[in-house]
This record gives C-alpha cells, sequence and structure tokens, in this order.
C-alpha cells in the first residue's frame, strides 16, 4: 500500500501528472468571486464559507477522473488486481494520494483565500478544520465514483454527475461549521456530523470501490 | 500445479469457451493457440481471477500472476523504478542481473516514456522477473519484440522461471522455441445458444 501511495505521489508531482491543477483552479474560483459579486466587505464576509467550500469541493472534483483510468489504460489496474494486495488497499491508497495531492494543499490555502473574501476572524480555526475533516471524504467518494465509471469513454462527465450529489452532506456540514464559528454559534454538531461523515466513508468506500473494480475489470 | 477442469468462460456475458480441461505441470509451458477472438484472452483472464467462471474448476498451486497485452508501465517512471514498484507491492527485492536478463542495462535511469515499443515490452516483461511468481499466465507476450529479443525471452522462461519450478500458461501466434505442449482452442468454442451470463448480456 506504501509503494502504491508513493508511485502515485511520485507520478503526481511528474510533468503531466496534475498537481497543483486543483489548487490553482481553487485559487483562481476564489478570485473570481470578487468579481461577479462585488467588493462589498459584508457580502464577501457573509458567503465566504459557502464559497470556499464549494470551490474546494470543485477542485477536488477536477482530479478525480485521473484516479483509475490512468492505471486502467495502461493495464496496471489488472495487475494490481492479481497483485497480494488487496484491492481494498488499493482503493484506500488512491484516495490517499489523492487527498495529499489535492485535499492538504486546498486546506492550507484556505486561510489565504479567506482572507481575500474578508472572512471572519474567528471563522479561520473552523474552516482550516472543517477542511481537514471534510477533504478525506471528498476524495474517498471520490475514489469510489471514480471506481464506478473506471473504462467508460468520457467517464469523467458522468462521475461529476455520480459524485457531486453524494458530496452534498459534507458541503453543508462543513460550510455550516465555518459560517457558525463566524457569527460565534456552537459548532459542536456540524463538525461532529461532517467527522461521521469522513469516518464513514472511510471505513465503507474502501470495500465498495473494491466491488466495483472487480466488476469494471471482468 | 495447475489444473482445470470442464471450465467454461464468457466474454461480455457471451459464453465463448467451454468445456476446458487441462492439467500443467511444474516446470513445464503450455501453449494456447486458436484463432483470433477464439477466447484465448479471456481464457487467460479467468484463470488468474479477474473475472469468474461461468462454470468448472480451477485449482492451482502456488501463486499465479498475469501479463495483458498492455504492460502496466508508467511513462512519467524510470525503468527501475518501475521495476522496484511492483517489487515493493510483491514485496521482493529488485534482483540486480534483471537488468542483463532483459537487456535493460543501458536503459536504468531512462523513462520509460521514452523506451521503443519493444523495450517497453521487455520492461513489462521484466517486471515477471520481479514479482517471483510461480504461475504465469501470460497474453501474447513476445508481440513487439524483435526475434533477439523473443529468444531471450524463452531463454529467460526456461533457464529461470521453469528452473525454478514454475509453470506457465502462455497465448501466442509464433514459436518461441519452447518444449511446450499445446492446446487448440477451436475444438472448445461454446455453441451459440449455450446461454448463460444473461444478467450482464442485458446490460
Amino acid at each position: 500500500m506504501i509503494a502504491l501511495l508513493i508511485r502515485d505521489l511520485r507520478l503526481a508531482v511528474r510533468a503531466g501528472g496534475g498537481f497543483g491543477l486543483g489548487l490553482a483552479f481553487f485559487l483562481i474560483v476564489v478570485v473570481l468571486v470578487p468579481f461577479g459579486v462585488g467588493p462589498e466587505q459584508m457580502v464577501l464576509a457573509r458567503i465566504a464559507p459557502g464559497i470556499l467550500w464549494v470551490a474546494a469541493l470543485l477542485a477536488a472534483l477536477l482530479s478525480l477522473d485521473r484516479i483509475f483510468a490512468l492505471d486502467f489504460e495502461d493495464g496496471s489496474l489488472a495487475l494490481l488486481a492479481t497483485a497480494p494486495l488487496p484491492l481494498e488497499g488499493v482503493a484506500l491508497a488512491k484516495a490517499c494520494a489523492h487527498w495529499i495531492t489535492t485535499g492538504l494543499p486546498l486546506t492550507l490555502a484556505a486561510p489565504t483565500l479567506g482572507f481575500l473574501l474578508h472572512l471572519d476572524g474567528a471563522a479561520y480555526a473552523f474552516l482550516l478544520l472543517t477542511l481537514l475533516m471534510g477533504t478525506p471524504a471528498l476524495s474517498m467518494i471520490g475514489t469510489f465514483g471514480a471506481a464506478l465509471t473506471v473504462g467508460l469513454r468520457r467517464g469523467g462527465l458522468l462521475m461529476s454527475l455520480l459524485v457531486l450529489p453524494l458530496y452534498v452532506p459534507t458541503l453543508i456540514f462543513g460550510a455550516e461549521a465555518v459560517r457558525r464559528g463566524a457569527e460565534g454559534l456552537p459548532t459542536a454538531a456540524p463538525l461532529m456530523l461532517l467527522a461521521v461523515i469522513t469516518a464513514g466513508s472511510i471505513a465503507f468506500l474502501p470495500f465498495a470501490t473494491a466491488a466495483v473494480l472487480r466488476i469494471n475489470l471482468r | 500445479m495447475l489444473q482445470v477442469t470442464g471450465l467454461r468462460c464468457a466474454r461480455g456475458g457471451v459464453p465463448v469457451l467451454e468445456n476446458v480441461s487441462f492439467q500443467v505441470a511444474a516446470g513445464t509451458v503450455l501453449v494456447l493457440r486458436g484463432p483470433n477472438g477464439v477466447g484465448k484472452t479471456t481464457l487467460l483472464r479467468t484463470l488468474a481471477g479477474l473475472q469468474p467462471a461461468l462454470a468448472g474448476q480451477v485449482t492451482c498451486t502456488g501463486e499465479s500472476a498475469y501479463a495483458s497485452h498492455a504492460d502496466g508501465v508508467k511513462t512519467a517512471l524510470s525503468v527501475t523504478e518501475n521495476l522496484a514498484f511492483w517489487a515493493d507491492v510483491h514485496a521482493e527485492t529488485l534482483p540486480d542481473d534483471l537488468f542483463a536478463a532483459f537487456e535493460l542495462d543501458e536503459l536504468r535511469d531512462r523513462l520509460a516514456g521514452t523506451l521503443s515499443a519493444g523495450q517497453k515490452r521487455r520492461l513489462g516483461l521484466a517486471r515477471l522477473g520481479v514479482i517471483n511468481r510461480q504461475v504465469l499466465f501470460l497474453d501474447e507476450p513476445t508481440v513487439s519484440l524483435d526475434g533477439n529479443s523473443v529468444r531471450m525471452f524463452a531463454n529467460w522462461i526456461r533457464d529461470v522461471h521453469l528452473a525454478r519450478g514454475g509453470c506457465a500458461v502462455i497465448a501466442t501466434h509464433i514459436d518461441l522455441g519452447l518444449s511446450a505442449l499445446t492446446l487448440e482452442l477451436s475444438p472448445y468454442v461454446a455453441a451459440p445458444d449455450a446461454g448463460g451470463g444473461m444478467d450482464e448480456a442485458f446490460l
């Protein structure tokens, strides 16, 4: 599993790997918002948690279809399936690599971008915390979606349609916790629900992903 | 070492082969022959466990490995990195004499993306030397290899793989120069109305 994780990270930073693509997309979307809604500080501060979360979600979505598609095309997925590493482990390693190359940089960049949107001072800690808790779920659910559409022509488009509705709970509770944090309201409930979604998807989705991969490899 | 009885396998929900029975002893090679589309790849994928058999039994003592038309080579990694990855996944060490055996010595640090088709194939086959599996299922391993490389690969199969007690099932159209049993698959083609796999046929 570690070997696969290291290989995927290495591939991501090599030419054509797409590392930083999601991050750049995140940056551009967030910078575009003030151009669209105007520079009023009050308006921006109000919508900042939602914008940051939606942008992070779309940025994570951007690189999902590469998770299995490239391995499927060059045959390594079939070889991995016959290797001693269980496919559940492959799914987990893939999701982990996706999170390290996408979710983690997004989380670290988010406070800077929050500053651009006049995010309330009290909300920075919650922004960092919710993204740290929520982005692993985005990667894991996305890995499942990528497995569903592996081998399909133009599968990336179908995958977006499948995955985005599944992202809704994470988005709602993540953005809600940041908004509550900014307004000084109690945040325990949305944070706990966010943690439940992440823990649940990491616990169950590797098995679902492996089952789907087995069917798609037939 | 490998025993197959009454195997029936399907591709895309349509049965292609039925009643396939054979056995392969340790230290021997079985060559699968048959016209295009007869089901060589399907049979190998079924044997390797990538798809379930509709009927029949496959008993395999020893761990198996599969090599397809695609090499599973990552173009952005170097030759050594590609092989080291498969060694890690299989918890093996990368033997140094392997590079010489597959004539990859001078290509060690080259990115796999800059290799020619034949060199890439050699790299794909060198993976088999890394993973140290006893039962090999090889699907047209010699595609895009020149005559010299084909001999080199046949030598590796005979002198290294078979010598350490392994066995192999190879689908190929050319003569590898190995003393091998041959299984002609044409007599096993499934009758068109053999049915089976209906659930997938609908999808």
